[in-house]
């Protein structure tokens, strides 16, 4: 355990997906000598703290890294550059839609990701039948995952990552899954968790009033950078004046294009009246004034023109 | 190293518990279940003894156990082999979530093939009593000749896997590189007697299939003792493999998440 009280500490964390893609022989061939590298920077650079404890939520627009960061705090992922230090906690992740064999049954899949979590089987057994209890599936837990629907799915990897417990929970926008009473009650099961002293979570969500009443702290990445962490309200009211005016200036730009050719279209309009206008004018004026036809050319305001012509 | 046993003995219930579910769920849904792991094999035997036999008009001593023994020990190496290529990719929904020192996958692999090779291996004595093979002590030499086989198995195993994330395409050629093994490590003739004078001797040295068939069958149809001296050198290619084979991924397996 660390001496500051801090349950996981990251720093100068990089992480970049390059020239890893893999290849198949053909293309490598083919692309031989001339072989590009993508680098696509996930983070640049990332560094902070979490203290035991304590519930930090993770804000940031899409593709900002949220994801990445959780993966390689549970050390799914390396990093290229910076340090992860989580003092050997027990860490799981959570996230939508991974972590179970299709062709395996609930109740073995149960078995599968609690011994990878590092339990024992009778920890597990001990646990199973809460754990079935809580995921409400009933007989199609000794059916094979493949056959399960998407809400049946993460209902019960939520279930097994909320009774499991480990030291360290990494939840990816799974706070949403399910019928409207699930997601009372993992919200419930997640405040309860929360509350434990000793354990640290950090969540990633786009509810922003979920994280608000759930977490201590609010860290905010934008694009793989760190832009600040701190009290909640602070953070939360920061990060939607940000998103408000990205979407604001977005939204300005479009509107000004829009009054813009608009205003084109009422001029192009206008224009196109008074040229009638005038054209009928011109013509009354003519019929008035036949016996001065000179004149009509070299004049071009209709108004003058329909004076002249009175 | 230390990791690796470290990590043997920290994820070795998991591997148990998911070799297990891993047979459970492959027979779970056909209806003839487990009997796959006894028809399986006795069928394979009868083609390749029929062809043998009947086509090609020549015959070894008790043919349908020699057949038997090569066939055994063949497909417990060569799935193995094509297995591994797509080992990562396909538990990508597990190891996108969890850390899993991903030669875990290679020990699952081998663990439901062992088993799967074991059932063989106890048909082989059957197929013994039915063809009137002497029994003698001589069979306890089969297990270092097991064992090695496990470890060159491991190698290659480890080093197939490692490859297969990043090369799409490694299936397509180890699917016809073991096809080549497969006519090269006699299963269904005698290598020694068909192939001619200095090749016979290379090929069931220098083939780690050719040449753990033929040990096998050395000591259960011919009560010979093994050649201990090669069966040491593949044993310490083997691990040398292992050895190559896990340090490699142990350097690259946090970038599999990324590329899968």
């Amino acid at each position: 355990m660390s001496q500051n009280g801090n349950a996981i500490e990251v720093r100068d964390l990089q992480v970049c997906y390059k020239s890893l893609k893999s290849f198949s022989l053909k293309k490598s061939l083919l692309k031989l000598g001339k072989n590009k590298k993508e680098v696509f920077h996930a983070l640049k650079g990332v560094s902070f703290d979490v203290k035991e404890g304590s519930v930090v939520g993770i804000v940031g627009k899409n593709g900002s890294g949220k994801s990445t960061l959780l993966r390689t705090v549970a050390g799914i992922y390396s990093p290229d550059k910076g340090s992860v230090n989580t003092f050997g906690h027990s860490v799981s992740l959570l996230a939508i839609g991974v972590g179970f064999q299709k062709n395996l049954s609930g109740r073995e899949n149960i078995f599968l990701t609690g011994l990878l979590m590092g339990f024992t089987e009778k920890e597990i057994r001990q646990r199973i039948d809460e754990i079935i209890e809580f995921s409400e599936l009933g007989d199609f837990i000794d059916k094979p995952v493949r056959t399960y629907s998407s809400g049946m799915f993460s209902k019960l990897a939520f279930s097994i990552t909320a009774i499991m417990e480990t030291d360290i929970m990494l939840i990816d926008e799974v706070l949403s899954v399910g019928d409207s009473r699930f997601k009372k009650k993992s919200y419930k099961k997640i405040k309860e968790l929360i509350s434990s002293e000793d354990r640290t979570v950090m969540i990633v969500s786009h509810n922003n009033d979920t994280l608000m009443k759930l977490c201590t702290e609010i860290l905010w990445i934008n694009e793989g950078e760190f832009v600040m962490q701190g009290d909640p309200e602070e953070v939360i009211q920061k990060y939607e004046e940000f998103m408000d005016n990205e979407q604001a200036a977005a939204k300005e730009a479009q509107e000004l294009a829009k009054a813009a050719k608009a205003e084109k279209a009422v001029k192009a309009a206008k224009a196109a009246r008074e040229k009638e206008e005038a054209a009928k004018k011109e013509k009354a004026a003519k019929e008035k004034a036949a016996p001065k036809p000179d004149k009509k050319p070299e004049t071009k305001d209709p108004k003058k023109e329909s004076a002249k012509a009175e | 190293m230390k990791r690796f046993i470290k990590d043997f003995k920290k994820y070795w219930r998991y591997t148990k518990y998911a070799t297990k579910a891993g047979l459970k769920a492959e027979i779970a849904n056909s209806h003839l279940s487990w009997m796959w792991w006894l028809l399986d094999p006795i069928c394979f035997m009868i083609i390749y003894t029929f062809i043998a036999e009947v086509v090609f008009t020549h015959s070894e001593p008790y043919f349908p156990v020699f057949v038997f023994i090569g066939l055994t020990i063949w497909n417990f190496f060569s799935k193995v082999m094509t297995g591994s290529v797509k080992l990562v990719k396909n538990q990508k929904s597990v190891l996108t979530r969890v850390y899993l020192p991903k030669w875990i996958l290679s020990v699952e692999k081998m663990g439901n093939l062992f088993f799967k090779m074991c059932i063989s291996l106890g048909l082989t004595l059957i197929l013994m009593l039915i063809f009137q093979v002497p029994f003698s002590f001589q069979l306890f030499h089969l297990i270092p000749v097991i064992m090695v086989l496990l470890v060159i198995t491991f190698g290659f195993s480890t080093i197939l896997l490692h490859f297969g994330v990043f090369m799409e395409d490694l299936s397509n050629i180890v699917s016809i590189f073991l096809r080549l093994v497969f006519y090269l490590s006699g299963i269904f003739y005698n290598v020694y007697k068909r192939v001619p004078e200095p090749f016979n001797k290379i090929l069931l040295r220098g083939n780690p299939a050719a040449f753990i068939i033929e040990q096998s069958r050395k000591i259960i149809l011919y009560q010979e003792m093994p050649d201990y001296l090669w069966l040491s050198i593949w044993f310490g290619i083997g691990l040398l493999l292992s050895i190559i084979g896990v340090a490699t991924i142990y350097k690259y397996e946090n970038s599999y998440a990324k590329v899968i």
